[in-house]
């Protein structure tokens, strides 16, 4: 992945939070995980909607906690986006067969990464959303 | 064929239940089996692939066994085995479609895989015996939210559906969040006949004019905000209203939108389908704005709400009589699109 360099981010507004995705966007490249940690509600599935359209993917991007993982592959790379929330850890992770899309073809956004963070490999761009002062911002932090 | 009747097994693992059923000519359930995993995934708060996957291989033979002991026929009568291939979760999806292939090759049974979504909505007609399509299908469950144009038997066009979460994931979610726990859905009906409906202003989401899509990502944030903001205030949360107006924001557009379509589309028939078609106030509510525009609203009982084999007979038998040409090849298709 082409480095971002930055460490805090304030998003005031969705406009923001596309800009950010748009930006990432640009710099994945294949076999690249972006990890996003974040509570109910800050923006994950917002911000992976943006990633999805920095690719060019055409599909609507709705959530995927249902199925754990759903892919895309109408964009630039193919699209893993995946909502561990209800799995327990990353073996569970690696248990339905993810181990084929961390190392793919394409890319991969994780929402709530914390909790598999064991099995997610070191050079994710891991970032994690959160509420900021004022209703409607968020701050995003790469750590 | 027994008596003259035309026998469907249908095979449905594609989240949390093991399932499956005997079905005479498409209509009749002569057995439903339905190895509900409830327990096992509370602890999670939610549904766990890697146990599903697991508990569904263990059970999968004896709940096929038992589907054909409970409807007293042999393998050998069986003239059709019908099998969710997807959407759903591909370690689960795989299980029942290996025992179904499995099945059709020892036997030689022709087999069809169903589309999940395809099944919910054939539901109806194990439930409702007189009902044949035109109708419009309204589809919410833990991972759909779809308003569905259903013209003729095995034709589906999908009208609109959910931009983010799903109307069941947004009921898990909120509860979770006001502490009631999994499955959110039952939780949050119960809760919310012991609340006030309107004492909470969420904002009904309905997005571009005359759209039929659903959004319910913003309804989780007002929910969290709403809480932050009262615990801050140091005022007491009320947990049945909490519920109760948040329930009522989801199940008004979704009424709304499903009357919409059916109007648009001159249809006189509103069917029911998916686990939170068991929902009461949304039941109440559909019956009261589908009724006052003359529409019929048909729901299926709660237990062919929820995910079940005989659903996925009826829609196989339907598949293959209208040409739906059987597949040993037959794959999961975990992304399955109507």
């Amino acid at each position: 992945m082409k480095a971002i360099d930055q460490d805090l981010l304030l998003l005031k507004n969705e406009d923001d939070t596309r800009a950010l995705g748009l930006r990432i966007a640009e710099a994945l490249e294949p076999g690249d995980v972006v990890a996003l940690i974040g509570d109910l509600g800050t923006g994950k599935t917002a911000l992976t909607k943006y990633i999805a359209e920095g690719l060019g993917i055409t599909e609507e991007i709705n959530s995927p906690t249902f199925t754990i993982v759903k892919e895309y592959r109408s964009g630039r790379l193919p699209l893993y986006h995946f909502d561990v929330y209800r799995l327990g850890s990353g073996d569970e992770l690696l248990d339905i067969g993810a181990e084929e899309m961390l190392d793919g073809d394409g890319v991969c956004v994780i929402e709530w990464a914390d909790i598999v963070a064991d099995v997610l490999p070191d050079d994710a761009l891991a970032i994690r959303l959160e509420y900021a002062a004022n209703e409607g911002e968020r701050t995003a932090e790469f750590l | 064929m027994k008596d003259g009747r035309f026998l469907t097994l249908g095979i449905e693992t594609s989240c949390d239940e093991t399932a499956a059923s005997v079905v005479a000519d498409g209509r009749f359930a002569m057995s439903n089996v339905i190895s509900s995993q409830i327990d096992i995934h509370t602890a999670y708060g939610g549904v766990v692939p890697e146990i599903a996957s697991r508990k569904h291989l263990e059970r999968i033979n004896d709940v096929i066994g038992k589907a054909l002991d409970d409807a007293g026929v042999s393998a050998g009568e069986i003239d059709l085995i019908g099998v969710t291939y997807g959407p759903g979760l591909v370690g689960a999806l795989l299980i029942g479609v290996a025992a179904a292939k499995a099945m059709a090759y020892a036997c030689d049974i022709p087999l069809v895989g169903v589309n999940h979504m395809h099944g919910h909505i054939a539901a109806n007609y194990l439930e409702h015996q007189e009902l044949e399509p035109p109708f419009m299908a309204l589809i919410v469950s833990g991972g759909h939210t779809e308003i569905v144009n259903v013209p003729e038997y095995n034709k589906c066009e999908k009208l609109g559906g959910t931009r983010d979460d799903a109307a069941g994931e947004a009921f898990d979610k909120v509860a979770r969040v006001i502490g009631l726990g999994y499955p959110g859905g039952p939780k949050i009906d119960r809760a919310a006949k012991e609340g006030d409906r309107e004492s909470i202003a969420f904002k009904r989401v309905y997005l571009e004019q005359g759209s039929l899509d659903f959004s319910f990502s913003g309804l989780k944030t007002q929910a969290l905000n709403y809480l932050n903001q009262e615990r801050q205030a140091g005022r007491e949360i009320n947990v049945n209203n909490v519920a109760a107006s948040f329930q009522e924001a989801v199940v008004e557009v979704i009424a709304d939108k499903a009357v919409m379509a059916t109007e648009k589309y001159g249809q006189k028939r509103i069917v029911m389908a998916g686990g939170v078609a068991s929902n009461s106030r949304l039941r109440a509510l559909m019956e009261e704005k589908a009724g006052r525009k003359g529409i019929d609203v048909l729901k299926p009982s709660p237990v062919l709400c929820t995910d079940n084999g005989a659903m996925i007979a009826s829609a196989a038998y339907y598949a293959y009589r209208s040409g739906a040409k059987p597949d040993l090849e037959l794959d999961a298709v975990p992304g399955l699109e109507f």
